[in-house]
């Protein structure tokens, strides 16, 4: 609509345009939340609950107040008042923030093993660190219900609440199933997980009387501006959390845990700025992970391989004092035309930490059992697919905004040669390895969410954007910048993204997927409002900054959204109608089809990923660089869940017994084989610039395709993640 | 970490009177791991002698065709040494296989001879542990214990000792030379690590006060030799079972053999039996294995690693099947 | 306390620190280098991997007073081609594992050149740094984000 000013320059949206922090991140320059010098400063570390329920008798601070240095020992006897987190409300997301329930050293109870009991406050951090191991604490412990697989049992139907059914069906899966001339039954276990982003959780806090200054490694920046000025009873105008590099979250900093309220409160008590940068064993004992969970699979088909039943149900965990159920079957309402469909979650209160999320849900194993199927029908797993491909949403016959999961698989066999592959399981070597190859599909939703922005051009030319996002590592400045870059008709490099400050207009947190596409909207209209006016102050052929020059105009900005208490409340209010109205209107998801070679040891059966390639369907990209390296991330975070990756929580007291990384196995660069990542690049026509988001999509379908890789190469169904060498053997 | 006196030994007798008469100091060399487990606070020394700037890094061949090798000589640059590269490929392997590039530069081989196990109640404070503090029991029988052992545990402790590199010294017939203010001795390896039985705290045969000094290998029976490391990642992770093995054949009967086994055992496992059984046995796999069921006959699991007995026969077999196949060492 | 006489990046630094303090905690707290990351404190991650004499080592398990004398790079005090082909092949997303990767991958170009083997190193293949041969030898580096492709595609590029 705006045809009078020329867009003078190639389009930088879809190319491999370089990371705008690649030289900070590359120099060392790059500063992390614990990495901010402030005079003054004291250094905080945390003492644990060694009992995951019980009472305190009696914490001695003697010995850890006598290390020369420490400036005070934090415990329920002396810590400053909380107030109490807030219930869940739709119109304030930030009421979600909190990681547990729990008033941190404002009680004598403990809720879990591993639950802040102290905070030492310290000169130095050696000083801190020496004291916190010298805090001796009692108790008197309380039964407490602890193993996962002894309350199974007991699981509970699944509440389900404005995003996220608990459960749904279609006509009578079980009855359909009894019927069916062809039927898989399957239970499948995946184990809990830790996020262990390389930065771990850390806080530099500094009070100014009311106000508060923070400096958090955190996927939510507004909600934990709000959380803070709520739990000490501080105008939230006064707090600013500034997060301008987070290094790796994948869900775990996306709630506020004890280690960021603790800092904040131990500098109200000293007066001090405070740093506190967790320990990894600290990250294990007050950071939720994802649930373990055992899940049923069962499927009936005609004899041609048309779905006449999916029946999938699962049971998961959460904590006691707090957590989501995860959405470990959510999938299975989206993926085949089933005509009679069972979706059921149940779920178990536990007394450990609560669960949060990580990285897609935990539904990643249950596609398998599309392959095994396929062995029973005598089928090619990808024709077994396709021929029961939906239309429409199969749960509910919603329209998909978008579905090239044909052109996917398509696009995925080719590249990765699977019509190379003997179905046979074990007829495929090289040398002494057992080689298999496995295919499944990538399913995540996509979700669009209230952003503010505003953006200013310069008579000099330059463009700043300002948006309070998070970013760490997804590329989000990198990516707006493109697209306001492209949207103005200016050359990238003269557009400047500023981010990570809550001082910033209002972004969603970074999660779900949804953080890129919700800001690119706004950055899209403040654009689209910035050249109509740039249209009435100059003429027809001039580009926007000679517009600006000829009326004699400095600057001129624009901005969408309101980030005044009522401003911010409007826009969630009709932001949550959009999406109500946009939910029931269409189905919108990143699909795609991964498709992995393994090699197995026949003696030892040790698996290891020698060929990956995937095919995805995410919509417009905007960036060829880093949108591909957060799908390959996605899938080597996959890798490990298949392959290696389990928290060991032991049963017998609640505690994690390998808070390490030593000792839970992420993937290592040997692990890690090259990852071959292809796209439609198709626009989504419901989406602004008809961009889906990348950050999930690429973990989901990963672990079930080495899942079904491995049978192919050793004839062996192993359904209990992750496949280590012994269920092998 | 607690506080400690820290004192630097620019020679040996400064050391080992720097450690005369303290009860409770340590030896630092490389530090991988004394200082992570000061960290964890399991090792709380009081005074710490660095001898990390001895003149123990050399290595040296013996006439005979055996090789010292200092104390203080790295991972990696004892990993790339031409004479072990050439005579020991077992113990290049080994090494090779341990941990990361970065730990191998800074890591010793004395150091890595007192190595403390990976056991994860050991590591966890809050745990009971005999061997981090005697007569507290054992919190590993019953719990998690995929890299507990097999072999020679006892109801006090079932912790495996984590070296690779002693794996091959033990197959190669280590002798481990020690000092103190008292003098020299020297002592084989197979005699330098104990068997946890009711005093698991108690891991070697070395006296507080006593320094390694050096490592002294004999000529190798072969030198096609190789080390085979089963773990749960393509790298950077402890054993799971590894095997070392020296193998020579001469009209397909074993005429010479040296087999250990890591990952398995509270100490590097010479699996002596196995090597009985071999000897003059003709160089088949059914022969490798019968010498594989032989050794692992009196191998017991706990829920956890019941499966370290079966891998630990096939990587056996696995391992003596390669070297007689390819009939190289490296 | 014990007096320390560290020398980082061509710099002496004269420090007054307790014996305990890691050449890790010395280079963030006390010199204000925070390049350098704190991944795990344990030697489980090689985001604290700096170089001594051009030798990579993890910073953590370093005790600052036995590299009295000992030259000391970080990040900051590096100027290397591989730093440029980081951003170009995208080997690294959020950043946090990337002064260790570096850091490691240039002391990983010289020991491979002096001839160091690795656990995949076959006599036969000449020394060449094959993409097999990096990630054995990157192996002590995690990244979390999963950008060991680029990683190993800048690495390769700069070995060219």
């Amino acid at each position: 609509m705006t045809q009078t000013l020329p867009r003078t320059h190639e389009p930088s949206v879809g190319k491999p345009v370089d990371r705008v922090d690649g030289t900070a991140k590359t120099t060392g320059a790059a500063r992390f939340a614990a990495e901010y010098p402030y005079p003054g400063l004291a250094h905080a570390a945390l003492v644990h609950a060694t009992v995951s329920r019980g009472r305190i008798t009696a914490i001695d601070t003697t010995e850890a107040a006598a290390i020369p240095g420490v400036i005070t020992v934090l415990t329920h006897h002396n810590a400053p008042a909380l107030k109490p987190p807030r219930r869940f409300n739709p119109l304030d997301l930030s009421t979600m923030a909190s990681g547990t329930s729990v008033s941190y050293l404002n009680t004598d109870e403990v809720h879990w093993d591993g639950q802040p009991v102290a905070v030492v406050v310290a000169e130095t951090l050696t000083a801190a660190r020496e004291a916190a191991a010298l805090v001796e604490v009692s108790y008197t412990t309380f039964a407490s219900t602890v193993d996962f697989k002894a309350e199974e049992p007991n699981a509970e139907p699944q509440k389900g609440n404005l995003l996220m059914s608990g459960s749904a069906k279609k006509g009578d899966a079980e009855a359909a199933l009894a019927k069916a001339p062809v039927r898989i039954e399957a239970r499948f276990t995946t184990p809990p997980h830790h996020h262990n982003a390389i930065e771990p959780h850390a806080t530099t806090a500094m009070w100014d009387g009311d106000r508060l200054t923070v400096h958090d490694g955190t996927q939510s920046i507004d909600w934990l501006r709000s959380h803070l000025a709520l739990r000490f009873d501080v105008p939230v105008e006064g707090v600013r959390v500034l997060a301008p590099f987070v290094g790796g979250g994948f869900g775990g900093k996306a709630n506020i845990w004890p280690g960021t309220i603790l800092t904040v409160m131990a500098a109200r008590a000293t007066g001090r700025p405070v740093r506190l940068l967790l320990t990894r064993e600290d990250v294990y004992r007050t950071v939720g992970g994802r649930t373990p969970s055992t899940q049923r699979v069962a499927l009936g088909a005609r004899t041609d391989g048309t779905l006449t039943a999916l029946v999938h149900t699962s049971v998961t965990r959460t904590g006691r004092v707090g957590g989501n159920p995860e959405q470990v079957t959510s999938q299975s309402k989206h993926l085949y035309d089933a005509e009679n469909i069972l979706v059921r979650q149940n779920v178990v209160e536990l007394d450990l930490i609560s669960n949060t999320a990580m990285r897609a849900p935990g539904d990643s194993i249950g596609t398998a059992s599309i392959d095994e199927l396929a062995y029973e029908l005598g089928m090619d797993p990808i024709e077994l697919r396709m021929r029961n491909e939906p239309e429409r949403n199969p749960i509910d016959g919603r329209r998909f905004a978008n579905r090239k999961l044909r052109e996917a698989y398509r696009l995925g066999a080719e590249r990765f040669g699977w019509a190379d592959r003997t179905p046979e399981p074990g007829s495929m070597r090289d040398g002494r390895w057992l080689v298999g190859m496995g295919v499944a599909t990538a399913f995540h939703p996509a979700w669009q969410f209230l952003a503010n922005v505003t953006v200013r051009l310069s008579v000099d030319g330059s463009v700043l954007v300002r948006c309070g996002f998070q970013e760490m590592g997804m590329g989000g400045a990198t990516a707006q910048a493109q697209i306001a870059a492209d949207a103005l008709g200016v050359p990238v490099e003269s557009v400047r993204v500023e981010y990570g400050d809550s001082s910033l207009p209002l972004s969603p947190a970074a999660g779900g997927s949804m953080q890129t596409a919700s800001v690119a909207s706004s950055v899209l209209t403040a654009c689209e409002k910035l050249r109509r006016k740039l249209a009435r102050l100059g003429r027809p052929g001039d580009d926007p900054a000679a517009a600006l020059a000829r009326a004699g105009v400095p600057s001129l900005e624009v901005s969408v959204g309101s980030d005044t208490r009522i401003g911010r409340l409007t826009g969630q209010v009709r932001f949550l109608s959009k999406l109500i109205r946009d939910q029931r209107r269409w189905m919108k998801a990143a699909s795609g089809a991964q498709f992995c070679e393994v090699r197995v040891d026949p003696d030892t059966g040790e698996t290891r990923v020698s060929r990956w390639t995937a095919a995805f369907d995410v919509g417009r990209v905007i960036n060829a660089k880093t949108a591909v390296s957060q799908l390959r991330g996605g899938i080597v975070m996959g890798i490990g869940m298949a392959l290696s990756e389990e928290t060991l929580v032991d049963p017998r007291t609640g505690r994690i017994m390998n808070p390490g990384l030593g000792e839970y196995h992420v993937p290592v660069h040997a692990d890690v084989p090259p990852i071959d990542v292809a796209y439609l690049d198709e626009p989504d026509p419901t989406m602004p610039l008809g961009l889906i988001g990348v950050g999930e999509v690429g973990i989901t379908g990963a672990a079930a395709a080495i899942a079904n890789a491995i049978h192919h190469a050793t004839g062996r169904r192993i359904r209990e993640l992750p496949i280590t060498l012994d269920k092998l053997l | 970490m607690r506080t400690f006196s820290y004192v630097s030994a620019p020679d040996v007798e400064t050391a080992l009177r720097a450690v005369a008469g303290e009860p409770n100091a340590k030896f630092l060399g490389g530090g991988t791991n004394l200082v992570d487990l000061m960290r964890e606070n399991i090792e709380r020394p009081d005074v710490v002698v660095d001898i990390s700037r001895l003149p123990l890094t050399e290595v040296e061949e013996l006439p005979g065709g055996g090789v010292r090798i200092g104390a203080l000589v790295r991972n990696s640059a004892l990993a790339a040494h031409p004479l072990i590269r050439t005579r020991y490929p077992v113990l290049s392997q080994a090494i090779l296989c341990g941990a990361s590039a970065q730990l191998r530069n800074m890591a010793t081989v004395g150091g890595n001879l007192l190595q403390r196990t990976r056991c994860l109640y050991f590591y966890d404070g809050a745990s009971a542990c005999n061997k981090r503090e005697p007569g507290s029991g054992c919190a590993a029988i019953g719990g998690f214990t995929r890299n507990h052992g097999v072999l020679g545990v006892s109801e006090h402790c079932i912790a495996t000792h984590p070296s690779d590199l002693c794996v091959a010294l033990a197959a190669l017939d280590a002798e481990v030379e020690v000092e103190s203010t008292r003098g020299t001795r020297r002592l084989p390896l197979s005699e330098f690590h104990r068997l946890p039985g009711s005093t698991p705290h108690v891991e070697t045969a070395l006296a507080p006060d006593e320094l390694i000094t050096a490592v002294e290998l004999p000529a190798p029976v072969t030198e096609r030799s190789r080390y085979r490391k089963v773990r749960d990642r393509a790298s950077y992770a402890f054993a799971l079972v590894s095997v070392a093995a020296a193998l020579d054949v001469g009209d397909g009967t074993v005429t010479a053999v040296r087999l250990a086994l890591g990952g398995v055992a509270p100490k590097p496992w010479r699996a002596v039996e196995a090597e009985r059984v071999l000897l003059g046995a003709p160089a088949t796999e059914e022969a490798f294995r019968t010498a594989a069921e032989a050794e692992l006959a009196a191998a017991t699991g706990q829920d956890g690693n019941t499966f370290k007995i079966e891998l630990a026969r096939r990587t056996i077999v696995a391992t003596l099947r390669d070297l007689l196949s390819d009939g190289s060492a490296a | 306390m014990v007096e320390v006489r560290l020398r980082v990046n061509g710099t002496d630094e004269p420090l007054d620190i307790q014996p305990q303090v890691s050449l890790l905690d010395a280079l963030r707290e006390y010199l204000g280098l925070t390049g350098t990351k704190k991944g795990c404190d344990q030697g489980a991650c090689g985001a604290c991997t700096v170089l001594a004499d051009g030798e990579r080592i993890n910073s953590c398990l370093a005790l600052a007073v036995q590299y009295e004398g000992r030259e000391i790079t970080t990040i900051e005090g590096l100027d290397h081609p591989l730093q440029g082909a980081f951003v170009r092949h995208d080997g690294f997303q959020c950043g946090y594992c990337t002064s260790g990767q570096i850091c490691s991958a240039v002391g990983m170009l010289a020991e491979h050149k002096d001839g160091m083997p690795s656990a995949v190193t076959k006599q036969a293949s000449g020394g060449e740094l094959s993409a097999a041969e990096i990630r054995e030898r990157m192996s002590g580096n995690l990244c979390r984000c999963g950008a060991y492709n680029g990683i190993v595609g800048a690495i390769q590029e700069v070995a060219r």
